[in-house]
């Protein structure tokens, strides 16, 4: 006869191979940690006298003024392309197909050096009238600073990926939501502003903090244009020292920590867009008709 | 509210093929037809979410979407067409209530932005709005903390909100759970008992009977049969009306 006693004990299955995996993993982790403290040519000492000096501390303050601007050019420019993308315009579509394919698909190295040598294509730059007189003229050269060249890179660059990003959120958002704006009467842009773009943050937060993250590290190949952002200074002063290791660490370090930041802030304005979710997933309404038609009275 | 003439097709596909039909300020009128018969349609051209291809539509007098130069109709700039709609209610089969919005918000959003009335003016309303369709207590819900048939009552009073002189519902309960449907009827009834000018399109008679003067039979992009709704049910007088009304009675 079977025991149907309620009161027995569960024991959940051990896994001898999940036990043997995790000690592996745990001793090439101590080799590891071993050999970065013991092995004196990591040269921790000079890492730690470097990683606060005022020449590098200036170099990640460049660093992130790169970041922080091009990033902000880079997402108005790219929501302005994805708009024209995706406008009734075949001229202005065209026009923003355009600039994606050719931003997105050549080296953002070569787009730096382009830029930085844009003298030798126009020596004078002018501000006027299409075909028409010209009111200010100035040298290229003057100009185009590395700041300026690395500005106008990084910016351009990042506004094809980020019209892609924002056109991909758009489309995302459900054409009912167009046609309940549009029959409250708002206009074009209103209901952009008020009730698709909203929406679209959501799909469009996470791509974009990716971006900036990868913004914050790609500032570093502004360093072949001489600008003294993080990467070149540590370079500057290896170049001089040749402790390039410790100081390839210490740059490390600090763009370690501005990503830190980044993501933390990005778990905050994902949680903010998220806002009219519940449990962080939005509810599924009903999208299929009753497949017979229903007859119900009015209760009265 | 005039229709003429009004003809719609999608590419190779009319989905309109010459509609008359005329509403009377305070009527209530009901629309029904089976799946394609071009229905919902006919309510988006109604506040030009929809262009014509050929016809007009008159609301209150006024050309909806078309500016009339002689023989020619010109398509309204959009702000003019935008102004046309404001006076034009319109529910949705899908509420299509903003989800990023709260509930007072959704209701409060469009007379604040789109006719620049002051926000505690309206907030007022709203909430006045809010109590009655029955959802005062949930005024800072946001729309997905709220059953479908809530959510379509909020959409009726976000649609309240602007004032219309019309009130265009597209299959409204369609979307609902069946037990969800009664809620949002009563809040229409209540609104046609209020002398509220509807154009309704739906699948549920038992609403057509007992709350609209008029019922339209609509099949494959013409109206088929109208009259009063005890008449068209008893005794429809066309056969294809007939064929329909026995599959969903």
């Amino acid at each position: 006869m079977t025991d149907l006693d309620a009161d027995l004990v569960v024991v959940p299955r051990r896994s001898v191979g999940n036990l043997a995996g995790t000690l592996v993993v745990l001793v090439l982790a101590a080799m590891l940690v071993h050999t970065i403290v013991v092995n004196p040519r990591f040269e921790w000492d000079v890492v730690a006298r470097y990683l606060t000096v005022e020449a590098i501390a200036a170099g990640a303050l460049l660093t992130i003024e790169l970041t922080v601007i091009s990033m902000v050019l880079g997402v108005v420019l790219g929501v302005v392309l994805a708009v024209m993308r995706l406008s009734r315009n075949r001229m202005l579509a065209a026009i923003s197909f355009g600039f994606v394919w050719f931003f997105r698909g050549t080296p953002l190295l070569i787009q730096l050096i382009f830029w930085f040598n844009l003298s030798a294509l126009y020596p004078a730059l002018s501000l006027g009238i299409p075909f028409g007189p010209e009111f200010v003229t100035f040298s290229a050269n003057t100009f185009i600073t590395p700041f300026v060249a690395a500005v106008l890179g990084l910016t351009l660059n990042e506004a094809a990926y980020m019209a892609e990003i924002v056109r991909g959120g758009l489309l995302g958002v459900d054409r009912g939501q167009t046609s309940a704006a549009q029959a409250l009467g708002m206009s074009r842009t209103l209901t952009l502003r008020r009730v698709v773009l909203p929406q679209a943050m959501r799909i469009i937060v996470p791509p974009t903090a990716n971006q900036t993250v990868a913004m914050l590290k790609n500032t570093s190949l502004v360093s072949v244009l001489g600008a003294a952002e993080l990467l070149h200074s540590a370079q500057i002063i290896y170049s001089r020292t040749y402790q390039t290791i410790p100081l390839l660490i210490v740059a490390a370090l600090w763009y370690l920590a501005m990503t830190t930041v980044l993501s933390i802030g990005q778990y905050y304005i994902e949680r903010y867009y998220r806002r009219g979710d519940i449990g962080g997933g939005r509810i599924r309404l009903r999208r299929s008709k009753p497949a017979h038609v229903q007859i119900m009275g009015v209760p009265s | 509210m005039q229709v003429r003439g009004v003809r719609k097709s999608y590419g190779a596909v009319d989905v309109l093929r010459g509609i008359d039909l005329d509403v009377e300020t305070g009527e209530v009128c009901c629309i029904v037809g089976p799946s394609g018969s071009g229905k919902s349609t006919l309510l988006r051209c109604i506040n030009h979410l929809e262009k014509l291809d050929a016809g007009q539509i008159h609301v209150d007098g006024t050309l909806i979407g078309y500016r009339r130069a002689g023989r020619r109709l010109h398509e309204l700039s959009e702000r003019d067409a935008a102004r046309q709609r404001s006076a034009i209610g319109m529910v949705f089969q899908q509420f299509n209530l903003f989800p990023h919005l709260t509930v007072l918000n959704n209701v409060v959003e469009a007379p604040v932005r789109v006719k620049r009335e002051r926000p505690a003016e309206v907030q007022d309303r709203a909430l006045l709005l809010l109590d009655r369709v029955g959802l005062r207590s949930k005024a800072h819900a946001y729309p997905a903390q709220l059953s479908g048939g809530q959510q379509q009552r909020v959409a009726i009073a976000r649609a309240l909100a602007m004032r219309p002189r019309l009130m265009l519902f597209d299959e409204p309960t369609s979307a609902l759970d069946p037990e969800l449907v009664g809620d949002v009827l009563e809040t229409m009834r209540a609104l046609a008992d209020d002398g509220m000018t509807m154009i309704v399109v739906t699948h549920e008679i038992g609403f057509a009977r007992e709350v609209g003067d008029v019922l339209v039979f609509m099949d494959d992009g013409v109206i088929v049969e109208r009259g009063a709704p005890a008449d068209v049910l008893a005794g429809p007088t066309e056969e294809r009306t007939r064929v329909f009304l026995s599959k969903v009675l």
